[in-house]
This record gives C-alpha cells, sequence and structure tokens, in this order.
C-alpha cells in the first residue's frame, strides 16, 4: 500500500487532492459519527441493549424499513419510467417536467409533509374521494410511504438518466434486426445495461428514505406502535435529554442499514 | 459608471469607520431571550416596551432578540452552547436541564424571582368546536368512547406534558386513586387518533385537518386558536379543575457573565412584573402572576379550580422521572393500549 501512495500518478495532484478529500469527509461525516458512537459507549452493554430492543423501538424499526422498502420499490419502477419518459421523447414542456422532478430535493421537507397531508386527509382534496371507497391514506402506515416515495422520487430519475442517455441506440436496432421482439429487447438488452444505476438509485432513495422525519411526521398521525417512524424516537429521546438513548438507536439504525446494504452490495458484485 | 478607486474607497472606510467610532450616543446592548413557540407575539410587543423603560431610566438601547422553538429543543441549544442571556420557556425541567447538565445556572434557580420564577401562568383547557356538538363539558368527557382527542406527544412536546398531568390531576382529584387516575389518563389517550410531536402540529390537526372533537390545550394558545384561527368556529371549554401551568423564566448566569450582561438581563426579567408587563401578558392571553392586574382580565379568565404541579406530583423532577421517563407511566399506558 505504502509503496503505491508513493508511485507518481499520471495526473498530477493527487496527494493534495487524497488529503482534502480525508479531511473533508473527516470533517463532515466521520467526527459526527465517531460522536455519535462515543455517545453510545457511555451506556452498558445491557442498557444499550434495552434501548434498541425495546418493543416500541422494534415497532418502530419494523415500519421505518419496510416503508422505506415499499417506497423505493414504487420509486424504482416510476422513476424508471420518468427517466425513460425524460431521455427517450421530445415534447413541449420537456423542460418543465424535468425541473419538477428536482422539486422534492428543493422543498423544505415539512411543507412537503404539510402539502401531502392537506391533500390525503380525509377532508383533503384527493382525500375526500378515497374516503368514500374506505381508503385512508393520512394518518396511517400508507401515508408514511406516500411521503417517502415522494422525497425518494429524484434519485432513482437522476442516477437512470445519464446511463440511458449513453445507451446505444444501435443495440436496440441490431437486436430488433436480429429478431428479438420489444419486450425481449427492454429485457435482455436495456435493462441489464441499466442495472447498476437502477440499483444505485434504489439504495439512494431507500437511505433517504430511512432518514426521513420532517415530512413523515405530518401525515403519519405518529402513534406508537402503529405510525410511528424511528426517527422520530430518536427525537423523543432527545426531548428527554437522554442523549445516549438517542445515539444508541441512531447507531444500530446505521448499522442494519450498512449492514443491510452491504449484504445486497455483496450479493450485486457476486 | 465610476472605476473602483482603492484611495476613495480607503478614505471612504476611514470615514465610516470614524463615524461608528463617534456616535456612542446610540450605545446599544444586545440580549437573546430563547423561548418557545407561544410567546412571539408576547415577546415581541414586550421587547419595545422593555426597549423604552430602559432607554428612559438608562438612555441606552436595548435591542433583544428572540429566539422561539419547542421548549426542550431550545433548552437542548442553550446547553449546547447557543448563547442566551435569559430563557423563558414552557417548564421548569427544560430549565432545571441547564443546572443539571451544563451547570449554567445555579441548582436554586426558581427561588430568584417571584410566583416561583413564572412572571404569567396559563392553564389546561379544552377547545371544542362550535355549539360543542359532542357535549364535552370537563375532562371525564375525555374518556367516553364516542369522543376523538388531540393533543400531542408528551414525550416529544413540554408543553403537552402539562396537557397530561392536568388529565392525571383530574383523575386523582375525582375518582380518589392512583390505579383510577392510570385508568382515567388511559382511557383519554386510546381516543387520540393523532399524536403530533409538538403543539403546533397538534394545533393544525385540529384546526386545519378537523380531527377530533376535542383539543386539549394551553389556555393562551386556545384563545390565539379562536381569535385568529375561525372566530366562531371553536369554542373554550374551562374544565372543572386544571393544573397551574407555570412557564419559568431565568437569566443564564454562565453567558450574562461572560458577556457582561447581567444587569440588562436581570433587569429585562423584573420588568415582567411590573403592571405595564403584567397587562401585556394579559392582553396576549396569559394569566398575569400579579392578582390586582389579573383581576382587571376577571371576564377573559374564568375562576378555575387549580392544582399545582408540586402539591400533586412532588415537583417536575418527580414527574418526569415517574410518567414521561423511558419505561415511566405514560410508556405503560401507551403498551396497554397497543396491546
Amino acid at each position: 500500500m505504502a509503496i503505491a501512495l508513493r508511485q507518481p500518478s499520471v495526473i498530477p495532484g493527487f496527494g493534495i487532492t487524497l488529503g482534502f478529500t480525508i479531511f473533508y469527509l473527516g470533517l463532515l461525516i466521520v467526527i459526527p459519527i465517531a460522536g455519535l458512537l462515543l455517545y453510545t459507549l457511555q451506556m452498558s452493554w445491557d442498557d444499550f441493549w434495552r434501548a434498541v430492543s425495546d418493543r416500541q423501538v422494534v415497532a418502530s424499526y419494523k415500519l421505518s424499513f419496510g416503508a422505506s422498502l415499499i417506497a423505493a420499490l414504487i420509486n424504482l419502477v416510476f422513476g424508471a419510467i420518468v427517466a425513460w419518459v425524460l431521455v427517450r421523447y421530445r415534447f413541449t414542456g420537456k423542460r418543465i417536467v424535468d425541473a419538477l422532478v428536482d422539486l422534492p430535493f428543493a422543498m423544505p421537507t415539512a411543507v412537503a409533509g404539510i402539502a401531502l397531508v392537506t391533500l390525503y386527509a380525509s377532508t383533503g382534496w384527493v382525500g375526500q374521494y378515497l374516503n368514500v371507497y374506505g381508503i385512508r391514506i393520512a394518518y396511517t402506515q400508507i401515508g408514511v410511504i406516500v411521503a417517502l416515495t415522494y422525497i425518494g422520487l429524484p434519485f432513482v430519475v437522476r442516477t437512470v438518466q445519464p446511463v440511458l442517455e449513453d445507451l446505444d441506440k444501435e443495440a436496440e436496432e441490431a437486436s430488433a434486426i436480429m429478431g428479438a421482439n420489444r419486450f425481449t429487447t427492454i429485457r435482455r438488452v436495456i435493462l441489464p445495461a441499466l442495472l447498476p444505476a437502477l440499483l444505485t438509485g434504489f439504495a439512494l432513495a431507500f437511505a433517504r428514505a430511512l432518514g426521513e422525519y420532517g415530512s413523515v411526521i405530518f401525515i403519519s398521525g405518529n402513534l406508537p406502535f402503529r405510525t410511528e417512524i424511528t426517527p422520530l424516537l430518536i427525537v423523543a429521546k432527545a426531548e428527554q435529554f437522554d442523549y445516549a438513548g438517542a445515539a444508541a438507536i441512531a447507531a444500530f439504525l446505521l448499522l442494519l442499514l450498512i449492514n443491510g446494504l452491504q449484504w445486497w452490495a455483496s450479493r450485486r458484485y457476486r | 459608471m465610476h472605476a473602483f478607486q482603492p484611495r476613495n474607497f480607503f478614505k471612504t472606510s476611514v470615514a465610516a469607520l470614524a463615524v461608528a467610532v463617534a456616535v456612542p450616543v446610540f450605545a446599544q446592548t444586545t440580549i437573546t431571550n430563547v423561548s418557545y413557540d407561544p410567546t412571539r407575539e408576547f415577546y415581541r410587543e414586550y421587547n419595545a416596551a422593555f426597549d423604552a423603560h430602559w432607554q428612559a431610566t438608562k438612555g441606552e438601547r436595548v435591542n433583544v432578540r428572540q429566539s422561539h422553538g419547542g421548549s426542550g429543543s431550545q433548552a437542548r441549544a442553550v446547553i449546547d452552547g447557543l448563547d442566551a442571556d435569559v430563557v423563558t420557556l414552557a417548564l421548569a425541567y427544560d430549565v432545571s436541564a441547564l443546572h443539571d447538565r451544563a451547570d449554567l445556572i445555579p441548582a436554586d434557580w426558581q427561588a430568584r424571582l417571584p410566583s416561583n420564577s413564572s412572571p404569567y401562568t396559563s392553564t389546561i383547557v379544552l377547545l371544542v368546536r362550535a355549539g360543542n356538538p359532542k357535549n364535552i363539558k370537563d375532562w371525564n368527557d375525555l374518556a367516553r368512547d364516542d369522543v376523538e382527542v388531540i393533543t400531542p406527544n408528551p414525550k416529544t412536546s413540554g408543553g403537552a406534558r402539562w396537557n397530561y398531568l392536568a388529565a392525571w390531576g383530574y383523575g386523582l382529584k375525582k375518582y380518589g386513586s392512583e390505579e383510577a387516575a392510570y385508568e382515567f389518563t388511559k382511557k383519554i389517550y386510546a381516543n387520540v387518533p393523532v399524536l403530533d410531536p409538538a403543539a403546533r402540529g397538534a394545533t393544525n390537526t385540529f384546526v386545519q385537518r378537523r380531527i377530533g372533537d376535542a383539543f386539549i390545550a394551553w389556555e393562551n394558545e386556545a384563545f390565539l386558536a379562536v381569535e385568529q384561527l375561525g372566530r366562531g368556529e371553536y369554542e373554550i371549554v374551562v374544565p372543572s379543575v386544571s393544573i397551574l401551568a407555570e412557564p419559568p423564566v431565568t437569566i443564564v448566569d454562565r453567558n450574562v457573565d461572560r458577556k457582561g450582561t447581567r444587569e440588562v438581563a436581570q433587569a429585562y426579567l423584573e420588568f415582567l412584573y411590573t403592571d405595564e408587563a403584567q397587562r401585556l401578558a394579559g392582553k396576549h392571553f396569559y394569566r398575569p402572576s400579579n392578582p390586582a392586574i389579573g383581576a382587571e382580565f376577571a371576564d377573559r379568565f374564568p375562576d378555575v379550580n387549580f392544582f399545582t404541579i408540586d402539591e400533586v406530583f412532588g415537583g417536575w423532577k418527580v414527574a418526569q422521572e415517574t410518567h414521561f421517563n423511558d419505561g415511566g407511566v405514560f410508556d405503560r399506558i401507551l403498551r396497554e393500549i397497543n396491546q
């Protein structure tokens, strides 16, 4: 390793940019996470386990992971379709649609949450019609999924879009000439090329959804055991000045997420 | 357009600096008041009044920077280094944390100003929809099966801990035992369809989403809802007994001593007890702690049979540990409701 570092690179500036990268990541990511782990070190193993395995907390993991997974899957499918439309067709208003995709990034999440609940509450514009059929969205677990789908949308679109743009049309034409029907072309030619981008977008949307707080708390109803997400429980602990307990749940959530992503990545690159 | 000339720029800078130095007539002190959400309007007016008072007595302007947010998160911000000269929060537990967690104030902080350091008080009342369609008259109506109740989560909202304690205190007085008070409080929380993390969100749920039949609220916020959000759409129901909510104030000793602002910060808080400030509090729907001024607002604030947190719960520390900490009574209630 040491030898590899000393070898001069063809591109100049390796030392300074690497140094800067490490400093930057350290300041913004490593130090805060180290602080998080330090807080949990104040607890005994028993306290830590009690904090992260409490029934109410476990119920919130199930909701947070489940809803994030469903939301990311929805985004995987519909994000791919949106990216496809934006790359492959020309139509008026395309640039507006393209800009709309970024809106969930730009809008304050609290505003998004209030807007969604206004829409989907049983008195809301959309909710009142769904209510006729007995479908309730706001203040149920479906509401959580709706909010998480909203904030995760741009990830899949923005990761798939550039890959799709670079995709050779010739390959599709060749596939067609060689007698493949459209479905086979999509399945055997386009999807394999898009797969890495799709999976990256999916993972980003999932991770983002897991940590989301601002928009969800307005639409979920926050009932313990039913519609309470894990980030809310972390806030609740901090609000009682129980920093260690809050850090424990946060660290455990991070652990689950990293493990999950690693397991998934190892399968992906096998 | 002029070309940029460094020489002129330099001259202007020197002149500006000279002006800035030569005008001590407009000397101004800045202090920071870290408060909780619904005091926004009150302190805007109070700060102007105090500025005028300080100018008249000391010939100096005071610029008060306000910070508002949830009471617990505001306390945490001060602990973590927000430069507050004074804090004016929703409950003594949050202020005590400044001593317990960071030693910013002495242990006996609450004895330093009159009335438990609470220049204005409030109480917990019930807000119902116009005409009171569910005929809600008192706390026990909230335990009925046909009533939906909106209140924030006491684990995340400091203000909502008063709500919970008020209900518990009523149950205790009415049914005579801790066990009965527990069952009574549990029934009320079983009727809560949406448990918002903070008071503002809960108001939104009740007012904008039109969910729930009764909203447990601080009296001053109930008045605000009636006055601002929908005149004629809501009614305030004053229960037979309720808790005396005492939002306390204190100077943050460590900060004022470092910044040299103790005198003005102290005066800022003492001025809260003057007749002028007490009237302002009444105007903004807080009950003045001075009974003489309180009498002027008698038609606004009906008599309530009050109990205090010290009488019924033995103070905030005990109440917090018994009821709201992890594994406490409120957690047990949630667990049993969701079994």
